[in-house]
Order: structure tokens, then sequence, then C-alpha cells
């Protein structure tokens, strides 16, 4: 059997399996709301009560 | 840190002098919020943000109701006895501190196991032990924070909405078939004839078939649906020569690799969908935290107080209430159901069924309507009606609130989609039976050939993406529009129809006047602390007026309901009040509100109420005065009357006292004459005009509060900007009428190739995604261009 056999069906399988995660990910509401995530990423440091995180936090309103 | 604002919620601070930690503070509200947060370490809230919090409000027995068993039921999204999932909505959330505040809800009270923001929609997913904590507990500790939950009638039952993520499907999937299918095709694009190639084209192509199959059937099925749709009621729309260019697409690339004549377009069928999918998510962006579709449901309140016989209280569901019950309504709550004042003194806000912002005095025996709301103490009522027989209920009955204004609207795409659709259709038959004369083994392919390349992908981008574009900058400046359709409407508008209270005046402040005999400093400072006691609206704004003065504490203070207040201060005596109240005659009949001021019954003078015009109003009016009709219809008195001819343009037309019908019908009169109708309101009277209306704008002091069913919400401070709001929707007509020109000149181009016969798979797979860039592109640059001339 031709490599390209084997070359074709490794694509697909990886395409499929990035597309079974797409879907996986919006069933799971990732894609609800796209802005929250964006904020809260900075919080992770927020023991440290330091006033640096003030200049990346412009969102007002 | 300026020390004049309040290191809480940011307010003057002048007058009051609480300072904690060293820092100033508006009120004890704000200061016992700032306790809460220093005792639990939470202090990082004010590092995130400059003074981020809001007041907490006074909310003794408002949520009683989340005691009832079947309430709490309907509102919660997960139970098990223990564990409880809950969504509230909470207005306030605002900024990055209210995201991390809220998810730091756990060092608060430890029964919150997760508490999960979604700032787009302004709601919170709390996850909590019920054995811990109650729901009114938990809410009761949200608002002690300044982060009051807005729950209301529209929240009951409906919990479990589901979530249409379907075209975020559709539009992964034809994403992932067209890069897949782009892989696949390109080694045939270059067509050499090369032994591995050669060995492979069949496997490759059928591959590209089962790729193309989930997306013909299941990502641009709308487009079928809708074309046959179209087709049914004899309209041909945009989307029947999209179905016939996807359908012709795949039939004709199936026949190709079924008989090895080529490749086939799978690559162009796949980006064909996918784009267009692109342009509708991208047209989908809608605010999610506003509603364009309020009807009273969402103002009311879920539960109210019931007193019963034996005098003691119960919580039961608005539904619930029957005629004949006996309630109890707090002081800021809403009346639910028509009813007669039995106990209490009421002063009534009919503002949100009115847009009057005067209050109205009640006295017991007095009928009360639904969509009041009690401002002074308690009082206690007996039902009427029950809920769905109420006047304010009923006003929603009416047809106007049922019919789709944007199925009835032809939107400018469909309008020119078409005179294609039927110039591709003769073209085609032309040249098909052409090449049938000619050579007639070319005719077939000639005729898929140019439905193909004739389908109007880019010309469907164009009304999307500009919209799509027009939208997010309008709601940059705080116009927030329903939908795409809204635009095009507004660009149609010749005439304007304002509402005067609440939309051309301004809420907040008043314009008070003075005339009379001068008073002393000592009578003012008198005046001042007589006021002082009184919470009746115009008290209120007449002692925020006053020059600072001594405040003296009186000996003796007196309110006489719905006549006025009367203090005594050593020898001098106070009367503020209605002209019989202080004992003077009316001598003239004077349309505004007054206040009369007499001492020691001596007739001192009047304080004259005038409605205060928003910013900017005349210079707005002048710039529109040349494009529109304009007309003023005033549920008011027309004490206002010489005040805004003053004002305003000379053509414009004014009319006073026109209940919520004459509104309706006197814009439904001018639409059958023809008028493009925009409306400007408020309040819930102007509902029914705001919804018959070609496009209904609510101006809102506070987007997140309250308006009324609309297509458009505009924030108050932006209302002078409206002509420059209206001008851009004309604006982006042209930019999508140039873009359809663009899209035309590259299916002249195409057809040529087409109805020559020389259509080739690689040709067209250049082509198509060339021109629905390129429109794209050409629309976001020209709307951005447009957007960036809006104040």
């Amino acid at each position: 059997m031709s490599v390209i056999y084997v070359m074709l069906a490794a694509s697909v399988v990886i395409a499929v399996i990035f597309f079974v995660v797409f879907i996986l990910a919006v069933k799971s509401g990732q894609f609800d709301d796209s802005y929250t995530p964006s904020v809260r990423m900075l919080f992770e440091d927020e023991l440290v009560k330091e006033k640096s995180n003030k200049a990346t936090l412009t969102k007002q309103d | 840190m300026e020390h004049h604002t309040c290191f809480h919620c940011g307010l003057n601070t002048k007058d009051s002098e609480i300072l904690f930690d060293d820092k100033p503070f508006c009120c004890n509200g704000c200061k016992t919020v700032y306790e809460i947060f220093s005792a639990n370490d939470l202090t990082c809230y004010y590092d995130l943000q400059k003074s981020p919090g809001s007041t907490p409000k006074e909310i003794e027995g408002k949520y009683n109701f989340l005691e009832n068993e079947k309430i709490i039921e309907k509102l919660l999204e997960f139970n098990d006895g223990k564990t409880q999932i809950i969504t509230l909505y909470i207005p306030n959330i605002h900024c990055s501190s209210c995201i991390w505040i809220l998810e730091n809800l756990n060092k608060l009270h430890s029964a919150v196991s997760s508490s999960i923001v979604n700032f787009g929609k302004k709601t919170i997913r709390i996850t909590y032990n019920a054995e811990t904590i109650s729901l009114k507990d938990l809410v009761i500790l949200l608002n002690s924070i300044g982060y009051e939950p807005f729950i209301s009638l529209d929240d009951y039952g409906t919990s479990k909405k589901n979530i249409d993520r379907s075209l975020i499907y559709k539009l992964g999937f034809a994403g992932f078939a067209f890069g897949n299918v782009m892989f696949l095709s390109f080694p045939e694009y270059f067509e050499v004839n090369e032994f591995w190639l050669e060995q492979y084209k069949p496997l490759f192509r059928w591959l590209m078939f089962s790729y193309s199959i989930p997306v013909v059937f299941y990502s641009a099925q709308e487009y079928f649906i809708s074309a046959f749709k179209g087709l049914r009621s004899k309209i041909l729309n945009i989307d029947v020569p999209i179905a016939l260019g996807v359908f012709v697409l795949f039939i004709r690339s199936t026949v190709e690799i079924i008989f090895d004549y080529g490749s086939g377009f799978f690559d162009s069928l796949t980006g064909l969908v996918f784009f267009l999918l692109l342009g509708k998510f991208f047209q989908q962006k809608t605010y999610t935290f506003l509603s364009f579709e309020r009807d009273y449901k969402s103002y009311f309140p879920i539960g109210i107080t019931k007193i019963l016989p034996n005098g003691k209280e119960e919580s039961i569901q608005v539904y619930d209430i029957e005629k004949g019950d006996r309630l109890l309504i707090r002081n800021e709550e809403l009346i639910p159901v028509d009813c007669i004042l039995i106990k209490g003194k009421a002063h009534i806000d009919y503002s949100f069924v009115t847009g009057e912002s005067k209050t109205i005095s009640k006295n017991s025996g007095d009928k009360l309507f639904a969509g009041g709301k009690q401002l002074d103490g308690s009082i206690e009522v007996d039902v009427l009606k029950s809920v769905e027989q109420s006047y304010l209920t009923q006003l929603w009955s009416n047809d106007v609130f049922k019919t789709d204004k944007e199925a009835v609207f032809t939107s400018i795409t469909n309008k020119i989609s078409k005179s294609f659709t039927i110039a591709i259709l003769s073209i085609a038959f032309i040249s098909t039976s052409y090449w049938l004369l000619i050579d007639s083994s070319k005719a077939l392919n000639v005729f898929t050939a140019i439905l193909i390349i004739a389908c109007p992908c880019a010309l469907a981008l164009s009304a999307p993406f500009t919209f799509g574009n027009i939208l997010r900058i309008l709601g940059m400046k705080k116009f927030y529009l329903k939908n795409a359709s809204v635009i095009e409407q507004l660009a149609k508008i010749d005439t304007i129809i304002f509402d005067k209270t609440g939309t051309i005046t301004a809420n907040k402040d008043t314009s008070i006047s003075y005339e009379g005999l001068e008073l002393s400093e000592d009578e003012e400072s008198i005046l001042k602390s007589t006021l002082r006691g009184s919470n009746h609206p115009l008290s209120r704004a007449l002692y925020d007026l006053l020059n600072e003065n001594n405040i003296v504490t009186l000996d003796t203070y007196e309110e006489h309901l719905g006549k006025g207040i009367e203090g005594k201060y050593k020898e001098t005596q106070i009367k503020i009040g209605s002209a019989p109240f202080v004992g003077y005659a009316t001598e003239s009949v004077n349309l505004n509100t007054a206040v009369h001021v007499s001492t020691n019954n001596n007739y001192k003078g009047k304080f004259t109420f005038y409605n205060a015009y928003r910013k900017g109003l005349s210079q707005l009016f002048n710039k529109l005065k040349t494009h529109y009709d304009l007309v003023i219809l005033s549920g008011d008195n027309e004490g206002e009357k010489e005040n805004l001819t003053k004002l305003l343009p000379a053509k414009t037309k004014l009319l006073f006292n026109q209940k919520p019908e004459d509104k309706l019908e006197y814009i439904k009169y001018h639409q059958s004459e023809g008028a493009n109708v925009l409306m400007i309101g408020d309040g819930l009277n102007d509902a029914g005009a705001l919804a018959q209306s070609n496009v209904g704008i609510a101006i809102s002091e506070n987007v997140n509060v309250f308006s009324p069913a609309c297509d458009a919400i505009l924030d108050a401070s932006k209302f002078n900007q409206l002509f420059g709001y209206i001008k851009i929707t004309k604006t982006a007509i042209k930019i999508i009428k140039w873009s359809f020109l663009l899209s035309f000149i590259y299916n002249f181009i195409g057809l040529y190739f087409a109805v020559s016969g020389q259509l080739s798979p690689v040709f067209a797979a250049i082509l198509m995604p060339l021109s629905s860039i390129s429109v794209v592109a050409f629309t976001t640059l020209a709307t951005n261009l447009a957007g960036k001339k809006l104040k």
C-alpha cells in the first residue's frame, strides 16, 4: 500500500480530532462570552497587592 | 487621589465628612461596603479601577418573596436540595473590578463555591450550598456590596432558555471543510500531467466530495430554506441566486468527478458558504445586555406581600394575586395591579407609565393603577383586578406589539437581488441557446458556469459587513440598534416625532425661578430647614437648588398631605406648598408647577418649576429641520408651549395633551399618507407609538435600567448627536451601493469567461474569494472612515 494513504488518513484523523474538539468547546459554552475571560486571566496574581495591573485594565463602562 | 470624591463610588464628598482609613466617603453605605471589603482582604477591588463601586440601596423586606419555595424553584437552574445554581442579572456590572469582586464572592461567604461573571450579558452564575446560605441571604449579600440583582417577572419560568449556537457550528464546519478542500484541490490547480498526481486524483476528488456534503446540506441549509420560502411567497430574495449557485456548484462538481471531466468546484463551493456565513456571523452581533423586546414583565416584581385576614404577611407570586386581596406595597415598590388605596400615604410615581416625572399624591379610597411606583413609605391596598386585566397589561394586547417590523420591510439587498436574479437567468438562457446552436456539447457547461460565477457572494456580503460595522461604531457612541434593518429604515426617515417629558427634557434637572418679595437671610435659612424634613420630590428639588444656609433646628414641623409643609422657628412661622395652603388666592391660571411660600401668613412669592431641556436641543432641531418634518407630541399640558416655540424652529408642530393611544393614531395616520416616521420617546406611554413607527428610538438616562420595547436605545447624553447618527445611516446605504457596483464588476469579468465557455476551477477559486475579500475590505474601510466623523 502506498504511503500516501497513510498520510491522507493521518491528515483526515487530525482534522477530525480538531473539529470534534471545536464542537465540544462550543457545546461547553466557551464561545458564549468572548469578553470576560480576557479580563479574568489578568486576575491570577490578585493576592500580590501591587497596583501594577492598573495600566492594563483600561476598559471602562 | 483627590480628596473630593468618594473612594468607593466616585461621587462628590463635599457635603459629608465621613473618613475611614484616611479615605473619604460620600455616605455611610459606601463606607460600609469598604469596611466589608477591607475586613475580607478584598481591597484589591479599588486597585483595578478607581472608585468602581456603587452605593447599596435600602432593601428592607424587598426580597421576602425569595422565601417562597415555588418562586425559588422557578428561578434556580439546578437544585438537589443542597447545592443550588442560579444565574442573576446584575445591571451594575460595568468594569473589571466588578468581575473581580463578584468572582471572589466565596471570600465573603464560604457557602458560595463558585461564581462566574458574563460581562457581555451582565449576569453572574453562582453555585452555592443552600444549607448554609439561602437564596434570599445571597441576594442580600450581593446588595450589601452594591451589586443588587434585578429579578423581574420575566425571569419567572424562563430560566431554562436554550442558547442557539447553530450558526457557530455551521460556520465552524464550513471553515473546516474549506481549509481541507483547498488543501486537496491544490495539486490540481497547476494541471500538470504528472504520474503520481494522475494516480491519486480520484481519491482526492472523492475526499473533497465528502467534505462538501455536510457543507451543502448542513451549513448552507438556511439559504435553501430561505430561498424556498421566498419563492413560495413570490419574492426573489438574495438567497435565491445563492441557493441556486450552491446547488449548481455541487451538482456540476459531482457530475464532473463521476465522469472524470475535471476536478469540480468544491473549493469554491465551500469557500462561498464559509464567507457567506462569516458575513451572517458578523452582522449577528447584538447587544446581549440590552433588551429591545421588553414588555411589562421585565419591570414587574415576581413576588408581592399579601396581608392575610389574620394580619399575617405572606409572600405570593404576582400571578396569584386575586381580586379582593389585601397587599402591602413597600417603599420604592411597583404596584402590579389596579387597586384601591386603603392605608398609608401614597406618592405615586407614574413615570414608568406616562413619562411624566411629577409624583401624584393619593388619599385612601383613591384608585391606583398598575405600573406606579410608591415613593413614600408602605401602603396597603385592595386589589381590583388581576395582573392580566390591569390597565397597563391591557396596553400590550394592542396588535402593534405583535407585528414584526423586520418581516414587512424589504431590504436594499433583496430589492437589488430581484433584478439581479432575473438578469442572471436571462443571460444564462440566452448564452445557452447561443451555444446550443454553435456547439451543443458546451451548452450545459456554459449554463452551469454562469450560475456558478454569478452567485452573488460579494453582493450578499456587502450589506452584512457594512451594517455590522455601522452597528458596532454606533454602539461605541452609545447608540444601540436592535438589528441591521434598523439602519436601513433610519436612512429612509422623513418625519421625526419627539415625545416631550424625558425625551427633549432631562429628567434629572429642572430649572426653578423665584418670583415675589425678597426673602431675608433668616427666612431663607428657615425655608431650607423646613424643606429638609420633607421627602416630597418638589421639596427635594428646591432644597438642592437653594444656597448653603445655616440649618436650624425647627421648633415645630408639620406636613399636610397633598397641601404643603409648615415649620416654626422662634418667632417665624413658614408655610410652603400650594397657593390656597399658604393663604394666597390663585390669580391666574398657571400651568407650570409652582411652590408658594408665606411667612407669618404674609405671602412672599412662588418658585416656578420649568422643564430643563437637553443640551444642544435648539442646534439639533435647526440641523434636522431642513431634512425632516418635526413634531412634538406631548402627554403634558400646554404649560411649556411658549418656551418651546421660542426654542425650536418655527415649522415644528407642537401637540399637547396626547394620550398614548392618540400618539399611536397620529403616527398611523401619517404613515397612511406615506410618511416614514421616526418616533423618539422614553416612557411606557410611548411604547405603542414606538412600536407603530417605522423606527422607534428610546432615550435612556441609564441604558441598563429602563426602556420600553423599541428598535434602538440612545443614551441620553448623546441626544444632541442624533443628526450625525441618522446621517451615517445614509452614508451606509451609499457605501453599500458602491460595493454593489464593485461586486458587479467582478461578476462581469467572471461572466465573460463563463459565457465564452472558458471557466476553469482555478479561476473560480481565485475570483470568488478575491471579490468577497475586496468587498469586505472596502465596506470596512469606508464605514470606519464615516465613523471617524461622528462625535
